[in-house]
């Protein structure tokens, strides 16, 4: 009994070390995409992110310097993003590829260039990386049954950048729900008309979207590189960027189911690699690409309306033209 | 149209202004890496088209392109974004190798026809989920063809991995095709004009996608079906008005979208890798979004961009050879560009544009008027 508790402990730790930058990236999905912005760059920006701050993590010795680069980096890209879509009125899904596609290949060319390490940027030396905080009292925890370990394993013991993910889902419900920024990003998105009407700018409740979307992503890519890993691989994202998007979609653009979803998908991530060769009873052995696939299946099972409906702020994807 | 441009800024200048662009900021990336950007075009064109092997490879890499390039341009005409080109030519390959591993004893001119068959099929029905999805469920073409590209990834691994895989062996890799089903090479067809490709994979699929180019044009601008998928692309309730079902249009540009996609297989499985290796897609789909973009959904268009991006791939990596500081990656990077310039950027220049050529011929008649008076 004890055994399986422990096992179930563990898969939960790995769950929400592979949900952070998930829950990140779908929380910064949701206010572009509230505003009425589609983002498929969140991998672009994430991707950016990942490689500012290993470079810039490698080169000061300073995660915190890494992870301001990240912030800055993806930031960036999410201003090129309003730029095309906002300024320009361009076609949203094409600048979020060009953003993905771009990002895809500068990454190993600035990192062939300056670290020729093979498209890498290894990060090593103290301070360099965000690393597992305990919290007080995880140690004595262990001791008390259930709830200590629990305490101990699964909310103890990560680094700064999970905590940060954890506390982003409050903070989005928050703003969302419960500011006027909140109120006019939700209205921006379902009729900017209105909320032009009403005197306030639609591009700039747009970009200031846009911003948060940005910081957001940049943490995310920060995790990925000096936080869960140590340093920067090519497409170290590695579709984490869309399937935040999935969860996104998934969640109805809501952050508690949101998280639910990125919590569901990390979860059948973990499971995945425990998984491999298990037989399990009526299926068999599960093959570890029919897991993978999940995340993906459900969201177009989602958005077909087999599986609950999913409907997206009604200004999504629209250019704002005022109208003369 | 008051802000209508001559025909030729819009079609000529505009897009070239917008390339000039994408490749002025590469210059500028290049530049940072400590290297010369002349110096960098020229080893680049040198290495795309200065001998007859490279010839051959910029050739073959232009096959790819064309295809994927198609399929993106065809779904643009129904006003639909088609990112699953690279799932649609994975799933495709699939299509074309059980037929290839089936049969691939035969004669060629059986074998062929059906592997090309199967490319066309897999393709298709790997375009027809989205496109029915959209038409009859309202699922976002864009978001189901992310996904499906995932879910053709694992689809394509767990079969290479677990079914295809030669007995005994480590590397995930099918059985090698019958040498029925090599697509034929071109060399000997070329040294009769004097060109020597060298070993390089060009194969009889570059004419496929040339007769496949001419096919999409005469569907989309000569056929009835294709002018419907027009309206459509154009105009939802202007089509529904005319008495057109836009969920058809919608399934049919999908479909045949999935189709050319899936034909880019028969270029890369059949004419060079002969067997079905992992990730042979290698993110070409994704470069069809460049090009059609570049070709601005024309096939001729497609074809000149696909010719570029062919040259950027080919002369990419002997610049990579020549240039340590600049790796292949580099391609991608003006991959990504292009697609930013001119695509999202399209319109950064139309002010300026329509400030120096439509106000002139605003003024035209004023002036004359005013040398009347």
């Amino acid at each position: 009994m004890a055994d399986v508790w422990l096992q179930a402990l563990l898969v939960t730790d790995s769950t929400v070390r592979l949900a952070a930058p998930l829950v990140l990236a779908a929380m910064a999905g949701l206010f572009s995409e509230r505003s009425g912005v589609v983002d498929i760059a969140l991998e672009g920006k994430m991707l950016g992110g990942a490689f500012a701050a290993a470079a810039a993590a490698a080169y000061t010795g300073s995660a915190w310097l890494g992870l301001l680069a990240a912030l800055v980096v993806s930031y960036l890209l999410a201003m090129l993003h309003g730029f095309a879509t906002i300024t320009n009125r361009g076609d949203q899904v094409v600048s979020g590829m060009a953003i993905n596609i771009a990002v895809a290949g500068l990454g190993p060319v600035l990192a062939d260039a300056w670290f020729h390490q093979a498209g890498r940027v290894p990060v090593f030396g103290a301070g360099t990386r965000f690393t597992e905080i305990d919290l007080p009292f995880a140690e004595a925890a262990r001791a008390v049954p259930l709830m200590g370990s629990f305490y101990a394993e699964v909310v103890s013991g990560h680094n700064l950048l999970v905590y940060l993910a954890a506390l982003s889902v409050p903070l989005t419900a928050f703003v969302v729900y419960q500011t006027r920024f909140g109120l006019r990003l939700r209205a921006v998105g379902e009729n900017p008309a209105a909320v032009d009407t009403a005197g306030i700018p639609v591009a700039r409740m747009r970009y200031e979207a846009l911003m948060v979307t940005g910081l957001l992503c940049g943490v995310a890519g920060a995790y990925l590189s000096i936080g869960q890993g140590a340093g920067f691989v090519r497409d170290m994202t590695a579709g984490k960027g869309y399937l935040a998007l999935a969860a996104l979609i998934f969640g109805k653009w809501r952050p508690v189911p949101t998280l639910l979803a990125c919590l569901l998908f990390a979860l059948a991530d973990a499971l995945q690699t425990r998984l491999q060769g298990v037989t399990l009873p009526v299926i068999g052995e599960l093959p570890t690409q029919a897991i993978q696939a999940l995340p993906y299946l459900l969201t177009i099972l989602l958005l077909a309306g087999f599986v609950g409906r999913a409907v997206a702020p009604k200004a999504i994807g629209q250019p704002y033209v005022k109208e003369r | 149209m008051r802000d209508a441009l001559p025909a030729w800024v819009e079609l000529g200048l505009l897009p070239l202004l917008n390339l000039a662009f994408a490749f002025l900021v590469t210059g500028v990336i290049v530049v940072i890496l400590g290297e010369n950007p002349l110096e960098a075009v020229e080893l680049l064109v040198y290495g795309a088209f200065g001998y007859g092997e490279a010839w051959g490879y910029t050739l073959f890499y232009a096959t790819n392109f064309i295809f994927t390039g198609l399929a993106v341009a065809l779904a643009f005409h129904a006003g639909l974004f088609n990112i699953g080109g690279e799932g649609q030519a994975y799933i495709g390959g699939l299509g074309a190798g059980l037929a290839a591993l089936a049969f691939g004893g035969g004669s060629p001119f059986l074998v062929l026809p059906l592997c090309v068959l199967g490319a066309a099929l897999f393709g298709a029905v790997w375009g027809f989920i989205p496109g029915w999805l959209q038409a009859k469920r309202g699922s976002h073409v864009v978001i189901t063809t992310i996904m499906l590209n995932f879910v053709a990834a694992s689809l394509m691994t767990y079969l290479m991995v677990n079914v295809l895989i030669v007995r005994g062996s480590q590397i995930p890799e099918s059985a090698g095709f019958g040498p029925g089903a090599d697509m034929p090479g071109l060399n000997g067809l070329l040294n009769l004009f004097g060109l020597d490709v060298g070993r390089s994979p060009l194969n009889l699929s570059l004419v496929l996608a040339l007769v496949c180019c001419v096919l999409v044009w005469a569907f989309v601008w000569k056929s009835r079906p294709g002018y419907e998928v027009r309206v459509v692309g154009q105009s939802e309730p202007a089509a529904r008005y005319a008495g057109i079902v836009p969920g058809n249009k919608v399934i049919l540009a999908m479909t045949l979208s999935g189709v050319l996609a899936g034909l880019m297989a028969v270029n890369e499985v059949l004419g060079a890798q002969h067997r079905l290796v992992l990730g042979f897609s290698g993110g070409y789909g994704f470069v069809g979004i460049a090009v059609a973009l570049m070709g601005r959904s024309h096939p001729f268009g497609v074809v000149l961009a696909a010719l570029l991006f062919g040259a950027l791939y080919q002369g990419g990596s002997e610049l990579a050879f020549d240039m340590p500081a600049i790796s292949r990656d580099m391609v991608v990077v003006i991959q990504g560009l292009v697609i930013l310039f001119a695509g999202a950027l399209e319109h950064m220049f139309r002010p300026f544009l329509t400030g120096i050529f439509v106000r002139r011929r605003d003024a035209a008649p004023a002036v004359r008027e005013a040398a009347r008076g």
